[in-house]
């Protein structure tokens, strides 16, 4: 178990503990974590993960593949430290990890 | 007096409705009614990685059954819908209880065509919509063992795939002259075709079923031209069917589907509808579609919930899917439906490459297999108003950015 941090656009915090392996969009779902919706379940074919990661944490992340790059262009608000939570898999590494969540999905 | 909604489906339309209402600060009552005895489930899955034994049944659900409590929502599961009285705005369900409401929104999906040759009713003869479907399936799907897969859609060479993987024996049939026929263009078809070949599935086209022999553990499925083949599974994923019965007895407009509008409004006061068993307008095309697909099915939630809540949110979108085979993603975006020509980014022959679908100069829909720019760029450019340059398309050497100056 990892501890992750979500913050809703409007400052609102939850923190979420997540099992290693499961991806931050399914964790944020099954906690009720507003402002994630992961429409196509997971599978980088919808881009309503969106997050922001905090900067202190962007190195610390598997780097983006080309699927997840692309798909981040439907975003809105894309910026360069937007991923997309499905991508993003619970690590003892992230333990502590901050994620904002932007206003809304496309 | 409380006002109260009933969602008739328990799927990806029916979870999204109820989590819309709310979002739109419906404060009445909502009631889930759903077939199965699961909360409402992810169905893609289903032919892939639930399929595959990678996903358990737990990590399906759309929405925890925390949510349903939160958001004050009652589910109401295994139960089926017997009586629909429109005017009296009364349900009844098989359990004998009866429901009265204000408004009712249909979300009722869709159920798998059946075979109808003789045989049909063979033990070992599967169809796949529901986790109790894969279930079932899943008792005899183990590596060695003969699988027939009748029909190569999208169901069943996402099925094809996984079973190759496991170390089945696949072998496709289909009655068409090609793969995917009634959804995409030769040129994609044919791309499946080798994939799957390449995998060891062989697929057979222009090759009908006539009946199903065989003992109660091992089928044989007879072909049009009078060979047999043997197999311990067979799934037929021939088509989706509209679940439009209730509907129809109780007097609502169905064509195809259940008529809506482009609020989720059927014909019928307090009566709407959203998802794989409407029939809907698309202002995008100027045309109506029945679709089956996730995305649409939780847009016109959207639309169908704001409706109820007395919001006014028209659905207009550009519809879009995706298959996963092998290491192959493939999304499409819009419909292709009355294209006059392809255009071909890329080489067929790789692994990456897409097919845009063109009326004219127009574009209507892409078949992007391992191209999510692609994809992506032909979601901006459908509903735009104006023409598209095929030569722009058609030049790989041109950044996809570009072709949305």
């Amino acid at each position: 178990m990892i501890k992750v941090t979500y913050i809703e656009h409007n400052g609102t915090q939850r923190v979420v503990d997540v099992e290693e392996g499961i991806s931050l969009m399914e964790a944020a779902v099954s906690n009720l974590v507003p402002g994630i919706d992961g429409d196509c379940g997971g599978v980088c074919a919808c881009a309503t993960c969106h997050v922001f990661v905090d900067d202190a944490w962007l190195a610390k992340l598997a780097p983006m593949e080309s699927m997840e790059d692309a798909m981040l262009n439907l975003a809105e608000g894309r910026d360069t430290n937007s991923r997309l939570a499905c991508q993003l898999k619970a690590a003892p590494e992230l333990d502590g990890l901050v994620l904002r969540t932007p206003i809304g999905q496309h | 007096m409380t006002e109260t909604v009933l969602i008739l489906g328990g799927g990806q339309a029916g979870a999204q409705a109820a989590a819309s209402l709310r979002q739109e600060g419906f404060g009445g009552r909502v009631l889930l009614i759903g077939a199965e005895p699961l909360l409402p489930y992810q169905r893609p899955p289903l032919s892939k990685a639930f399929l595959a034994g990678e996903l358990p049944k737990e990590r399906l659900l759309i929405k925890p059954e925390a949510f349903y409590r939160q958001a004050n929502v009652e589910p109401v599961l295994g139960v089926v819908a017997t009586a629909l009285d429109a005017q009296a705005r009364r349900l009844t369900l098989d359990d004998g209880q009866q429901l009265a409401f204000d408004q009712l929104l249909f979300a009722t999906g869709g159920r798998p065509r059946q075979l109808d040759c003789p045989g049909a009713d063979h033990p070992r003869l599967h169809y796949l919509r529901t986790v109790a479907d894969v279930e079932r399936l899943r008792r005899h799907f183990r590596a060695g063992a003969r699988l027939v897969i009748i029909g190569a859609g999208y169901i069943g060479l996402e099925v094809a795939a996984v079973a190759a993987k496991h170390g089945l024996r696949v072998t496709v049939l289909e009655a068409a002259p090609r793969a995917l026929a009634r959804v995409t263009s030769p040129e994609v078809s044919e791309f499946f075709q080798r994939i799957h070949a390449e995998a060891g599935v062989e697929i057979r086209c222009n090759t009908a079923v006539t009946r199903i022999e065989g003992t109660a553990d091992l089928a044989r499925v007879i072909t049009g031209d009078g060979e047999g083949l043997d197999a311990e599974l067979v799934l037929a994923g021939i088509g989706l069917l509209p679940n439009v019965e209730l509907a129809q007895s109780a007097g609502i407009a169905c064509d195809n589907g259940i008529l809506v509008d482009e609020l989720g409004n059927t014909a019928t006061p307090g009566i709407l509808a959203a998802g794989d068993c409407t029939n809907h307008p698309n202002a995008i095309y100027g045309c109506r579609f029945r679709l089956e697909s996730v995305h649409n099915a939780i847009e016109q939630a959207k639309t169908a919930a704001a409706t109820m809540a007395g919001k006014h949110k028209p659905y207009a979108q550009v519809p879009w899917f995706w298959s996963d085979q092998y290491d192959i993603k493939l999304q499409t975006a819009g419909i292709n439906r009355g294209y006059d020509s392809v255009v071909v980014r890329g080489d067929p022959t790789t692994r990456s490459f897409a097919v845009f679908y063109l009326l004219g100069k127009r574009l209507l829909a892409v078949d992007a297999i391992n191209r999510p720019a692609e994809f992506i760029a032909a979601r901006t450019l459908i509903p735009r108003p104006g023409t598209v340059d095929a030569a722009r398309l058609a030049d790989d050497a041109v950044p996809v950015k570009d072709l949305l100056a």
